[in-house]
């Protein structure tokens, strides 16, 4: 029995753990999945009565690459930090990208994730050609859009729950240096926020957001929008960029280190940093990409109970003022966060529990704090159905089901299909038992 | 470098493999399983592998294959500079202790059938004038000790063996390099609670292609264990029969 998590540190489990060079073998006794853990709550983790989950992350071999085309199909476990290694300075990057590479390819298509540039290429799932999965009976199965489409959209973004991804065909995009061109700017209040991001739409592939949600009245939402491009062959340094690696957080930290005042004091210095209203420049792929992946074991800074993340999506129709009443919610309930994360969203993805939506999708990370955290997790929850919004499953790990089935109009649709290649339930996780209604 | 690798489809082989890789050499892997060998020629190839990755099988259990197959190797490469050994097997002093034949197996896989191979590699790279033999043997080797009394029998012999070769042919071109790795999360070693210093495959390789750059002729890898070790070393037998370790 191992001890294992996911990055939110809450809850911890004791699994048994199967690993493996060799992915085929370990999954025909796996009741799940999973890959580096770096979702936050329980999504990788077994469901409390499951034999066994089988660990992809040293299934990691890259089958073919196609210069011609960019097509690269590779095993499950592959991380994005490995292929960022060698493809990078090659002029090669993957389509999209969270906001860590310290993710496999298959964890990439279980939450089908999305990026800074969602608002012009969608989720990770638009670019993935063709998956191989290890159903709930024992076959291996290739799905893609032409051969069993129905299987291969409810996994794009099914959270691992209609088989083990084996391996994974997507397209990587040319790229015409290894340098991102960063243009970022202080932004006064959520409304200036809201129609920067719709503005910086139309010019730039990868814009966000952070804001200080912490500041109430006319400064509510202030922050810093982040717009980036990949450098021009005139602009960029010769040399390809060297992978940094920074500190690391040594060991858990005590629970009053992030607390509220903490937390207010960083923000503010965070905006208060940012002295000129505009600046740009040549930034570093892994500093514009990831900039939370330069501390190691950075999730140990919220002490023995953890923490949660909580993204949702406030549809378009919603507006401004959604996003309004969502942060003011959050202000008057207490909610602190380190800055918050907010990118305009564009057009719903194929996969049949996609998490993005038209509209504006808002990420912010919650210390545990044990019910309080629950009742700060309801009443959002609440806002966000009256607003016709939804939540992010691999962050997620306090929602009820009662509410979760009220978000989405999509389940039913994922529900048949998952039942058709798992009539038994076999394949499912601990999220799936909150959330879906499994069997423990 | 033109480089041969026994035991590239795995653990830090395969991380060491693709350390060579990405820096351009020219690669051929032996092992035992065709379609296991493909995938990771395939992988070593994209990452940039001078040239088409040829597979040979041999395998470290029978003794017979090994010089058919570096004469293989060395007629895909046009000689070779480089031979890795990483291949072996590991078992528990428990599972050892129950069972007499798989003790017998594995002395012979990693000391006397592993002592073999590396006899057929070294006169291939002595006939042409040197090169490095880079063979993982491990710490468990440097002392007799309770969790690994006959695993660490058979390397404390393989670790013996590479130190004689040293001594002897450094002179005359071949330069050895034995690899002591500490505990590395592997799937070699899944299911075993990682102590503290537990290292990763990735890194234990760009420790040891350091090590084969600069002819080290013994590379601990994570390097903290050079001095676990000196430590274990230094504890008088009362201690050691006391502790666990």
């Amino acid at each position: 029995m191992t001890t294992i998590s996911g990055w939110g540190r809450n809850p911890i489990v004791e699994a048994r753990v199967l690993v493996s060079e060799q992915l085929d073998r370990i999954t025909t006794e796996a009741a799940l999945t999973r890959g580096l853990g770096r979702s936050y709550g329980d999504s990788s983790l077994p469901a409390p009565g499951a034999a066994a989950v089988a660990a992809s992350n040293y299934a990691d071999r890259i089958l073919s690459f196609d210069e011609a085309t960019g097509r690269l199909h590779a095993e499950a476990g592959l991380s994005l930090a490995d292929l960022n290694r060698v493809f990078l300075p090659r002029c090669w990057f993957t389509p999209v990208t969270p906001g860590t590479q310290f993710v496999t390819l298959g964890g990439m298509v279980a939450a089908d994730v999305h990026g800074k540039n969602h608002h012009v290429a969608g989720c990770f799932g638009e670019h993935v050609e063709r998956l191989w999965l290890r159903v709930a009976d024992g076959r291996i199965v290739e799905c893609s859009r032409d051969s069993e489409p129905e299987l291969f959209r409810a996994t794009l973004g099914g959270m691992g729950l209609t088989g083990h991804i084996l391996e994974v065909a997507f397209r990587l995009q040319r790229i015409p240096t290894p340098w991102i061109w960063q243009e970022s700017e202080r932004i006064e209040n959520l409304d200036a926020f809201i129609a920067g991001l719709r503005e910086a739409a139309d010019q730039w592939p990868f814009t966000v957001g952070w804001i200080d949600c912490l500041t109430q009245g006319k400064h509510l939402g202030r922050g810093i929008l982040i717009k980036g491009r990949w450098a021009k062959t005139d602009e960029a340094p010769q040399a390809a960029p060297r992978p940094r690696s920074g500190p690391s957080v040594p060991f858990e930290l005590p629970s009053w280190v992030l607390s509220r005042p903490s937390i207010r004091a960083f923000n503010a210095l965070y905006y208060r940093k940012h002295m000129a209203r505009r600046r740009r420049g040549i930034e570093h792929p892994q500093t514009f990409f990831y900039p939370l992946d330069a501390i190691e074991n950075w999730n140990l800074m919220y002490g023995p109970q953890g923490f949660t993340q909580y993204q949702c999506v406030i549809p378009e129709h919603a507006g401004g003022q959604g996003v309004r009443r969502f942060m003011e919610l959050l202000t008057q309930l207490g909610g602190s966060s380190f800055l918050c994360v907010i990118k305009d969203c564009g057009e719903q993805g194929q996969g049949l529990l996609s998490f993005p939506q038209r509209g504006t999708s808002i990420a912010l990370d919650i210390p545990v704090r044990g019910a309080k955290t629950q009742q700060l997790v309801d009443r959002l929850n609440e806002l966000v159905i009256r607003e016709r919004g939804r939540i992010y499953l691999a962050k997620d790990t306090f929602t009820r089901r009662e509410h979760y089935l009220a978000m989405d109009d999509r389940l039913d649709e994922f529900n048949r299909v998952r039942r058709q290649w798992d009539p038994h339930g076999k394949i499912r996780s601990a999220q799936s038992v909150r959330l879906l209604g499994d069997d423990a | 470098m033109r480089a041969v690798i026994l035991g590239a489809t795995r653990g830090m082989g395969r991380s060491l493999a693709r350390e060579l890789a990405l820096r351009g050499d020219q690669i051929v892997i032996l092992g035992r399983d065709p379609e296991e060998l493909a995938r990771s020629a395939r992988d070593l190839e994209v990452r940039g592998a001078s040239g088409e990755v040829h597979t040979i099988g041999c395998d470290l259990t029978q003794p017979e294959t090994f010089a058919a197959a570096l004469d293989e190797a060395q007629e895909r490469l046009d000689g070779f500079d480089l031979v890795v050994v990483t291949a072996g097997i590991f078992a528990t002093q428990d599972e050892l202790e129950a069972d007499r034949e798989l003790t017998r197996e594995l002395l012979t896989v990693d000391f006397a059938n592993t002592v073999v191979f590396c006899e057929e590699a070294r006169t291939r790279l002595l006939a042409r004038g040197g090169g490095t033999l880079c063979v993982f043997s491990s710490v468990a080797g440097d002392r007799g000790r309770k969790p690994v009394i006959l695993y660490g029998a058979a390397k404390a012999g393989l670790s013996a063996y590479l130190e004689g070769l040293d001594h002897k042919f450094r002179s005359r071109g071949l330069r050895t390099v034995c690899v002591k790795p500490g505990f590395v999360k592997t799937g070699m070693t899944a299911g075993l609670k990682p102590p503290p210093f537990a290292g990763e495959p990735d890194a234990v390789a760009r420790t040891v292609l350091k090590a084969i750059a600069r002819g080290k002729p013994v590379v601990y890898a994570p390097p903290i264990w050079a001095l676990v070790m000196a430590v274990i070393r230094a504890l008088p037998r009362f201690l050691m029969r006391r502790i666990n370790f």
